[in-house]
């Protein structure tokens, strides 16, 4: 019952590391949040890597910087653990990551810029 | 600047990031897909809505979730975990319920979701038990003298759920209706409906 083990990990996330909530719903500031969110709980599904040693993770890097209640500043702690955690589980390379992100920055530019139709 | 590039700079590292991993094979854009809606649609207070709904119109379903809720919600296929009892408790003209974890936060997570920040807190936590009549009415909620408080404390094994009262001229209303007039302060006990 790999989605109902999913959701407690979720849930019972020590106060200190836990998900920004709002009236007992998540609580997403952008986009990007509910996708980094969506991520890391997919990545463990799919036996990435186990809960703890994502909510261990954030854990550490919560505790290097600071604690925030701000969606904004938690996701980007949230991200941070799973690029962490992805190199260090040799997932992914950090020259990889790089790499990937200024393709997708160059595409992000394109289909901005440019005057011809996209699908 | 730094606000925006910050913004601009976690939703392109996040991009990149599932772009990269979709292309290993490690995780699908469905799944992610799936998961954030499963967290903001189907995991939260509606699934106790649900089972409060169905406890209205079908009093075979309600003697069953007062006997035993953990079973009885398995009927909708969700469930607490297993080593944890849920215990449904009854709301009437005489009796008003309420929960609280005055430990830490046992929370009856499979049927409520996530729990309020309010319900974590120290404050609550403490008063609630001490002053009940008090915190409720802080919540908007005062009751007769007459009506008796009951003040159910979730541990580990065992998690509270508050079957509220079905509001008055509501006979019309179907299952589905009747669900969307279910909040959760009142699966809670700190409000009515």
């Amino acid at each position: 019952m790999s989605e109902d083990t999913v959701s407690r990990s979720v849930t019972d996330m020590d106060e200190s590391i836990a998900v920004p909530r709002s009236n007992g719903e998540l609580q997403f500031d952008a986009p990007w949040q509910a996708r980094a969110f969506g991520l890391a709980v997919a990545l463990n599904e799919e036996g990435a890597y186990p809960w703890a040693d994502f909510s261990g993770q954030l854990s550490e890097i919560i505790a290097l910087g600071e604690r925030s209640g701000e969606p904004e500043a938690y996701y980007e702690q949230w991200l941070r653990t799973i690029e962490t955690l992805a190199m260090e589980k040799g997932l992914i390379s950090e020259s990889e990551l790089v790499a990937k992100m200024t393709t997708v920055a160059a595409e992000d530019d394109h289909s901005h810029d440019d005057d011809h139709h996209h699908p | 600047m730094s606000e925006i590039h910050v913004n601009t700079d976690a939703a392109l590292r996040t991009k990149a990031l599932e772009a990269l991993l979709v292309e290993k094979g490690l995780v699908s854009s469905e799944a992610i897909d799936r998961v954030v809606k499963e967290f903001e649609e189907d995991i939260g207070p509606m699934r106790g809505a649900q089972v409060v709904a169905k406890a209205w119109v079908d009093l075979d379903f309600r003697k069953r979730l007062l006997e035993d809720g953990q079973s009885a919600i398995s009927e909708f296929g969700f469930m607490e975990r297993p080593d944890t009892e849920l215990v449904v408790v009854e709301n009437t003209d005489e009796v008003h319920n309420v929960v609280v974890c005055t430990l830490c936060s046992c929370y009856p997570w499979a049927v409520l979701g996530l729990p309020p920040t309010w319900y974590k807190s120290y404050a609550y936590r403490a008063r609630v038990v001490r002053e009940p009549r008090k915190v409720l009415k802080e919540f908007g909620l005062e009751l007769p003298e007459s009506v008796e408080v009951r003040v159910w404390d979730s541990n580990s094994d065992l998690r509270y759920m508050v079957l509220p009262v079905r509001p008055d001229g509501t006979d019309h209303l179907d299952e589905a209706s009747l669900a969307s007039l279910v909040t959760r302060d009142s699966m809670i006990g700190v409000t009515r409906l």
